[in-house]
């Protein structure tokens, strides 16, 4: 199974691309043991920006860019991971979002998590990141997981778990949704895809 | 094959001096444009149609009556006839009236248009484009086709013994292109009606350009008009020349950078990798275009836009003359070579009429 990360980190190291490697572990070992190897790729978004803002521009992506969209589109599933800025997510990960045709997404499992200095911010979660993979029609998986800057230094208590338990979670309701999936039927040329949209217009 | 010249009629700064041409300045700069094209031996003028500014060409009959009167052998086309939100009714009498004033020198390109308020301004809704190019098109040609239509629908109030006039020219209706970018519908839609389909690839890469072509070639077959390669197909591109590159690159690079269409975005480099748009030498033109035969297989027309990006009327008219002197005929010998007999030419009226004539002897007989 594909299994793709989409990170929005910025900095080098991020803890954007750290949290969507736990995850990726998590959901990733999940899978293994319901009997499923999953192959894993990371989109690092930084080293797409300006790409994304010449498809923005020019209405088609380079093609690096088109290589990123493709693998996000034909994957199994998505985790997806973007820092918090100006209470939201970033606006270099809506607009990579904005660039892969809406119908694109529909039924895919996603994992949505970020990242932020404060936990304070964690119900971007809730209020920006998954209203956004509901509109894309997406398969989004109950936990999402935010890391605060103190997360990766502290544990859980008694109210909630701590970030490790958090992620496990979040993995195994990944992987879950991936396994029950049917796999994909062998895909199709595009020119075939072209021609099954159009199956139900009439010009007589 | 053709080959010709297609123009938004955009009234775009040049950048390196900052002047905007006033709206006079462009539409007789178009006219000039459009004698020059005939003037170099180029085949096609198609003129775009726009309900708003920066763009003067509203009214596409009015321009292409006026050059018919100029000009001997130029087809006068669009690029593209909004068959959305334009009233079938008028485009059928306008496009006779045109077809009988020019001999019968004109086809037309449809296109659905892509500005969105050109849409409630005009009484429709763009959420019905595609439905609005459906129903349109199919009373457009019944009126081309019928001395008198009974004809009800959604979009527009219902004819009853309506005869558009005047009939077309020798009874033969001009030549339909259907235009698209991206929308299948429009391919389909060409190719259900065995009609021309201009994929404007100007800002798009080869790939998509394939694609849309294949599909329309398929799907023309599909519906019974004959072989894919039977299929009439057009593509854009668009060049500017110097005779050494370096220079070419030099003078367009501050038009490039700053032109709506083009600039703020990808460089000038990458632009030209990823799109049709090759700025450098005749040869580098020639290869480019020639090259287009290996996306899409052989074709019947391929226009240019040279009046982009806030040129000068002056470079534009140099433009032509290195276009109509140095690369088209080159294009024509070489995309002559090697292309199968059974390859349709270019639809034109006189053959049209004489297709009509023996068809209509085979029913008949």
């Amino acid at each position: 199974m594909k299994l793709t990360a989409v990170s929005a980190g910025l900095s080098t190291p991020s803890s954007t691309r750290l949290l969507a490697d736990r995850l990726t572990e998590s959901a990733r070992d999940e899978l293994a043991t319901r009997g499923h190897a999953a192959s894993i790729e990371v989109v690092e978004l930084r080293e797409l920006a300006g790409d994304v803002a010449n498809h923005l521009v020019t209405g088609f992506p380079p093609p690096r860019l088109a290589a990123a969209i493709d693998t996000v589109t034909g994957s199994d599933g998505l985790i997806v991971v973007t820092p918090v800025f100006a209470a939201s997510y970033s606006g270099l990960f809506k607009s990579f979002f904005d660039v892969i045709d809406p119908d694109a997404l529909t039924g895919k499992p996603v994992l949505i998590a970020a990242t932020g200095g404060t936990a304070r911010h964690s119900l971007v979660l809730e209020h920006a990141m998954r209203p956004l993979f509901a509109y894309l029609r997406a398969a989004t998986v109950p936990t999402a997981v935010y890391a605060a800057s103190e997360d990766w230094g502290s544990g859980g208590d008694q109210h909630t778990d701590g970030l490790p338990a958090r992620v496990r979670r979040a993995g195994a309701e990944l992987a879950a949704l991936m396994a029950t999936r049917p796999t994909r039927a062998e895909p199709e040329d595009d020119v075939t895809a072209l021609e099954r949209q159009l199956a139900d217009l009439r010009f007589d | 094959m053709q080959f010709g010249i297609f123009t938004v009629g955009d009234v775009t700064p040049d950048p390196t001096n900052g002047r905007t041409p006033s709206e006079n300045e462009r539409i007789k700069a178009m006219v000039a444009i459009a004698l020059k094209a005939e003037e170099v031996g180029l085949d096609v003028f198609a003129t775009g149609e726009h309900h708003n500014p920066p763009f003067v060409p509203s009214s596409p009959t009015t321009m292409l009556g006026y050059i018919a009167a100029r000009t001997e052998t130029l087809i006068l086309s669009t690029a593209t006839t909004l068959i959305t939100t334009n009233d079938p009714v008028k485009i059928a009498e306008d496009y006779a009236m045109l077809q009988h004033l020019a001999d019968g020198r004109v086809d037309l390109m449809l296109g659905r248009g892509n500005t969105g308020p050109v849409y409630p301004w005009f009484g429709q809704d763009i959420r019905q484009g595609i439905n609005l190019a459906k129903e349109n098109y199919a009373l457009l040609r019944r009126l081309w086709r019928e001395d008198v239509v009974d004809w009800e629908g959604t979009f527009r109030t219902p004819l009853q013994a309506f005869t558009s006039t005047p009939r077309p020219l020798d009874g033969v209706p001009p030549f339909v292109w259907h235009g698209s970018i991206r929308s299948p519908e429009i391919a389909e839609q060409a190719a259900f009606y065995g009609d021309g389909f201009f994929h404007n690839n100007i800002f798009w890469p080869a790939d998509h350009t394939r694609r849309m072509v294949q599909l329309y070639r398929r799907r023309f077959a599909f519906h019974g008009h004959g072989r894919p390669e039977d299929a009439i197909v057009g593509l854009g591109g668009q060049a500017f020349m110097r005779k050494n590159s370096q220079d070419a690159v030099r003078e367009f690079r501050p038009y490039f950078d700053n032109a709506p269409v083009y600039g703020h975005g990808p460089s000038l480099e990458e632009f030209t990798e990823q799109t049709p748009l090759t700025v450098g030498s005749p040869q580098q033109v020639i290869e480019r275009t020639l090259s287009f035969r290996e996306t899409v297989g052989d074709y019947q027309r391929q226009l240019f836009l040279m009046d982009h990006a806030g040129l000068p009327l002056k470079t534009v008219l140099e433009q032509l003359d290195i276009l109509g002197e140095e690369v088209v005929p080159v294009l024509r010998k070489e995309f002559a070579a090697g292309r199968p007999a059974d390859v349709p030419d270019a639809p034109v009226h006189a053959a049209r009429v004489t297709a009509a004539t023996m068809a209509e002897g085979v029913t008949t007989a």
